[in-house]
C-alpha cells in the first residue's frame, strides 16, 4: 500500500496516511468539492498527487474506532489541530454548525465528556439539548426505543448518547435518522476518548506509529480500553496491556495487544503509559482483595514509572483514584499529560462534530 | 373422519428402516397401511394403471416431496397460562403445525409455573380445546421451581406429564437433582436439566471470548456449562435415575456426555437449530441485535463444530427448538436488558435441512431420527414413526422449496428470531396430526 507522508504546519512528520481506499458510495460531489476545496487551501503538503488523503467523512455515525479505517482517524486527528486553534481566539465561536441541534443523551453519570461535549457544540454554534434519567421521562420507565422514537419526532441532528449499556447507540442508529455519536457505551468503546488521547500522544510524540503503549488497570469492564486497542493497534503503534488475571478479559490479545500480569515488565520501555480507573465496585465482585493490596501490585508510583523511557508521558482518562491506581506524585509530576488531556478532548469532539455534519477540512482551513 | 392417500412420495422412516417411494394411506387417524410405489397394485413396471384408491379416500400427490414421521419438538415455551402476549397453546401449536411439529412437550415455566395437578391439567384441556398439534407438557421439578423441595411429580404425571424439569433455571442444588433422579425412577420418566452453573454466568449476556470482549458484552463461560453438566452425570450414575440435557452447546460437555455414556449412565442430550447453525459472531455481526441472545448463548465456531460433529455421531439424539417467544416490547431493548430466546417452531426444519442436510452434514435419516423418532422415545410417546398402526401424524417437506425466513407470516404471536431475512431450500409443506390437516402450505396439489 503506497503512503503519502502528511506534514503539519508546525513542519513537523506527523503521520503517514494511507491512501483512501474506494469507499462503498463512491464520491459524493461534497466530498469532490472538498477535495478540489482541499487542493487550493490543505494544512498538509503533499508528495505525489497520485493520492489525495482523505478530507471529509464518509459516516453517518461514531459508534467506535471499530470500523474507522486509519485515514479516518487521521483526518479527524488534522481537523482537530485545526479545531484547536479556535479555542485560543478571544471569541471562541465559529459558525460552522448554525443552526444544527444536538442533543446530549446522557443516562450515566459524567462530567468531563458532557462538558467537553457542550463546549464543542456551543463554540460550533450549534443549538444543544441536555438531556438526563433524572429529569427525563426514563426515569418513568419509558424504553429508550420510545424515547429514541421521541427524540427523533423533534428531528434532531445529531445525539450524543453515553449509556450504560453496550451497544445502546448502535440501537438508536438502528432506530434513529440523526447522526449518532457514541460518548461511552458500558464496558465498549469510548471512541471520543481514545481519539483524544491520539491527539495527545500525537501532539507530545510526533506521531503514534512505532510508539510502545502500556495500558494498565482494570481491562475487563473499561470501554476507553478498547477504543484505545482498536485505535493503536490500527495506527500501527505497539500495545502492552496489564491488569490482575481476573481483571483481563478472555481473547483481549486477538484484539492486538500484548497481555502482562505483572506491571514492571509491561512498563519497560514504554514511550506512553496510560492508567485506567479502578472501578471499586470491582472490588466486592471479588476480582482483588483489596485496594491497598491493588496499589501494591499495580499502582504507578515513581518506582514503576522509571521503568519507562525517560521521556515516557503519562495518562489517566479520569476520574482518577490517588492511591489506588495511581500515586499523587506520578499524577501530578512531570510526564503527566492528563489535564492536556481533558482540554484536547474538546478540541477533538468540535472535530467529529464537525466532520459528521459533513464539514471538509479543506474548508476549515479556507 | 377423513382418509387419505399421500401418493408417490419418498418415505423416509428410520422405526421401520424405510426409505424409497411409499404410498401411505391414512383410515380413521392412522397409518392404515404402507405400500411401495411400483409394488403389488401400484404402478406396474410394466406401465399398469395405478390402483383405484378405496372409496372415500383423498389423494394427495407428493412425488417429489419428503414424506417424514410428524416431528416432535421436546423443548418448547407455549407461555400459556400468564404470558398470553407472547404465546398460547392456540398460536403455538400453529406455529408448530406450520413448522412440521405435531407434538411438542411444553416447559413449565408458565405464570403460574406447572408445578402440579392443577396446571398441568389446564395445559392438557387447553391443548384438547385449541391445540392443533399434540401437546404433552413437562411438570416442574421443585415447587415453584424454586429448587427447594419436589413438586408435586406423581399428580402431574397422572394427569399428563410426561417429563420434569425446572427449564429457564438450572436445578438449584445437587441435592435437589438427586432426589429428582431417584424419585423419577418411579415413573420412568426423565430429568431434563439446563445445566448452568449460576455464580460462573451470572449476569452475563452472551458467550465469553474474543466476541463478548471486542463488544464488551459480559460473558457466560462454557465452564458454566459444562461444569453443570459434569455434576448432573454423576449424579444419574449413582441413582441410576434418567437424565436428559437440554440445549447443550459446548464442546466439553458433549465429551462428558461421551465418556458418561462409555460407563453406562442413562443420559440423552438434544441440541438446538441456532446452536448447530449460527456462533457468537452473530452478536457482533448484527450489531448487538437481542434476536442473538439466547440462554445458553451462541457459542464459537469450535463448539458448533463439536455440535455438529455430535449430531452425527449419535451423541446428541434430539434437535429441540428451544422455543422461546418474547414479545417485541420485551425484546427491542438493550441487549442487556433484553430477556434471552428466541422463537424456533418456524425456521427449524428448513434451517436444519438446508444447512445440514443439503450440505451432507447429516443424512435424511439422521434428520428424522433427531426431529422425530429419539424425542418420542426419550419422552416415552409412541409417535415418531410411519409404521402401520401408528397415529397418522405426518409431516411433508419439499426440498426444491426456496423461501425467505419472514417474521411478519409466522404463525406464533412473537417475532424474535435472528434468521428474518434468510432464504432457505426445503419447508414444511403439509402437516397432518392424527390424520387432520394442520398445515397445507398449498403446495401439494390434490386429485
Amino acid at each position: 500500500m503506497e503512503t503519502i507522508p502528511v506534514i503539519d504546519r508546525a513542519g513537523g512528520r506527523l503521520e503517514a496516511a494511507r491512501r483512501p481506499r474506494k469507499r462503498p458510495g463512491g464520491t459524493t460531489p461534497a466530498a469532490a468539492r472538498a477535495a478540489a476545496a482541499s487542493v487550493a487551501a490543505a494544512p498538509q503538503a503533499r508528495e505525489g498527487a497520485a493520492a489525495q488523503p482523505l478530507t471529509s467523512l464518509a459516516k453517518r455515525h461514531l459508534l467506535g474506532i471499530q470500523g474507522l479505517e486509519a485515514d479516518e482517524i487521521t483526518l479527524i486527528l488534522d481537523t482537530a489541530r485545526a479545531m484547536a486553534e479556535v479555542g485560543t481566539r478571544s471569541i471562541k465561536k465559529v459558525p460552522a454548525l448554525r443552526g444544527k441541534t444536538i442533543v446530549n443523551f446522557f443516562m450515566e453519570p459524567s462530567t468531563r465528556t458532557r462538558s467537553s461535549f457542550e463546549i464543542a457544540e456551543k463554540r460550533l454554534s450549534a443549538d444543544t439539548l441536555n438531556f438526563a434519567p433524572s429529569s427525563s421521562s426514563v426515569s418513568k420507565g419509558e424504553s429508550l426505543l420510545d424515547t429514541a422514537r421521541n427524540l427523533e419526532a423533534m428531528a434532531p441532528d445529531m445525539i450524543v448518547i453515553r449509556h450504560k449499556a453496550s451497544g445502546a447507540p448502535h440501537f438508536l442508529a438502528r432506530h434513529c435518522r440523526s447522526n449518532i455519536i457514541n460518548a461511552g457505551d458500558g464496558t465498549h468503546e469510548h471512541p471520543t476518548q481514545a481519539l483524544l488521547d491520539a491527539f495527545t500522544i500525537r501532539e507530545r510524540k510526533g506521531r503514534i506509529k512505532g510508539l510502545k503503549v502500556t495500558i494498565v488497570g482494570d481491562l475487563t469492564h473499561s470501554r476507553v480500553l478498547r477504543s484505545n486497542l482498536f485505535l493503536l493497534a490500527t495506527l500501527g503503534a505497539t500495545v502492552q496491556v496489564c491488569g490482575p488475571p481476573t481483571l483481563v478479559p478472555v481473547g483481549i490479545q486477538e484484539l492486538g495487544a500484548t497481555v502482562h500480569t505483572r506491571i514492571e515488565p509491561a512498563l519497560e520501555g514504554a514511550d506512553v503509559i496510560m492508567m485506567l480507573r479502578i472501578q471499586r465496585e470491582r472490588q466486592q465482585g471479588g476480582a482483588f482483595p483489596s485496594a491497598r493490596e491493588y496499589f501494591n501490585l499495580y499502582g504507578l508510583t515513581r518506582e514503576r514509572v522509571a521503568r519507562a523511557r525517560p521521556d515516557a508521558i503519562i495518562m489517566h482518562p479520569g476520574p482518577m483514584n490517588r492511591g489506588v491506581e495511581i500515586d499523587s506524585v506520578v499524577a501530578d509530576g512531570p510526564g503527566s499529560v492528563i489535564l492536556e488531556q481533558v482540554a484536547n478532548g474538546v478540541s477533538v469532539r468540535m472535530a467529529v462534530l464537525y466532520l459528521l455534519a459533513g464539514g471538509t477540512l479543506g474548508e476549515l482551513a479556507s | 373422519m377423513a382418509n387419505w392417500l399421500l401418493e408417490g412420495g419418498r418415505v423416509v422412516d428410520p422405526a421401520t428402516g424405510r426409505d424409497g417411494r411409499f404410498d401411505l394411506l391414512v383410515v380413521d387417524g392412522k397409518i392404515a397401511e404402507v405400500r411401495a410405489v411400483g409394488g403389488a397394485g401400484g404402478r406396474g413396471a410394466n406401465g399398469a394403471k395405478r390402483r383405484k384408491p378405496p372409496a372415500g379416500v383423498t389423494v394427495i400427490d407428493v412425488s417429489g416431496l419428503i414424506v417424514v414421521p410428524g416431528l416432535v419438538d421436546m423443548h418448547v415455551h407455549l407461555r400459556d397460562p400468564g404470558m398470553e402476549h407472547k404465546e398460547t397453546i392456540d398460536t403455538g401449536t400453529r406455529a408448530a403445525a406450520a413448522g412440521g411439529f405435531t407434538t411438542l412437550a411444553c416447559m413449565p415455566n408458565t405464570d403460574p409455573k406447572n408445578d402440579g395437578l392443577a396446571v398441568t391439567e389446564y395445559i392438557v384441556a387447553e391443548a384438547r380445546r385449541r391445540g392443533v398439534v399434540n401437546v404433552v407438557p413437562i411438570g416442574c421439578v421443585s415447587k415453584g421451581s424454586r429448587g427447594e423441595e419436589l413438586a408435586e411429580i406423581g399428580d402431574m404425571v397422572r394427569a399428563g406429564a410426561v417429563a420434569v424439569s425446572d427449564d429457564g433455571a438450572p436445578v438449584s442444588t445437587a441435592f435437589l437433582m438427586r432426589m429428582a433422579l431417584e424419585y423419577t425412577r418411579f415413573f420412568d420418566i426423565p430429568v431434563i436439566d439446563h445445566c448452568e452453573d449460576r455464580s460462573l454466568s451470572a449476569s452475563g449476556v452472551m458467550n465469553e471470548g474474543p466476541v463478548s470482549t471486542a463488544l464488551g458484552l459480559k460473558g457466560i463461560p462454557r465452564a458454566s456449562e459444562s461444569v453443570a453438566v459434569a455434576r448432573d452425570l454423576a449424579l444419574a450414575e449413582m441413582t441410576g435415575g434418567r437424565l436428559h440435557l437440554a440445549h447443550l452447546s459446548t464442546r466439553a460437555s458433549l465429551e462428558e456426555v461421551r465418556r458418561a455414556r462409555a460407563r453406562g449412565v442413562r443420559v440423552t442430550c438434544e441440541a438446538t437449530p441456532h446452536h448447530l447453525i449460527l456462533t457468537d459472531k452473530a452478536v457482533a455481526e448484527s450489531s448487538y441485535d437481542p434476536n442473538t441472545k439466547m440462554n445458553p448463548p451462541l457459542r464459537a465456531e469450535d463448539d458448533r463444530d463439536a455440535l455438529v460433529e455430535g449430531l452425527r455421531d449419535g451423541t446428541i439424539d434430539a434437535i429441540a427448538t428451544d422455543h422461546a417467544p418474547h414479545h417485541d416490547d420485551e425484546k427491542l431493548v438493550e441487549f442487556d436488558d433484553a430477556p434471552f430466546g428466541i422463537v424456533g417452531l418456524e425456521t427449524a426444519v428448513p434451517l436444519v435441512y438446508d444447512r445440514l442436510v443439503r450440505s451432507g452434514q447429516i443424512t435424511l435419516t439422521r434428520f428424522v431420527e433427531v426431529l422425530a423418532l429419539n424425542p418420542a422415545r426419550i419422552l416415552g410417546l409412541a409417535k415418531g414413526t410411519l409404521a402401520e398402526g401408528a397415529d397418522a401424524d405426518i409431516t411433508v417437506i419439499d426440498p426444491a422449496r426456496v423461501r425467505t425466513v419472514d417474521p411478519k407470516r409466522f404463525q406464533s404471536r412473537s417475532r424474535n428470531t435472528p434468521f428474518g431475512g434468510w432464504k432457505l431450500r426445503g419447508w414444511p409443506v403439509l402437516t397432518m396430526v392424527g390424520g387432520k390437516i394442520a398445515h397445507d402450505a398449498d403446495a401439494s396439489p390434490r386429485r
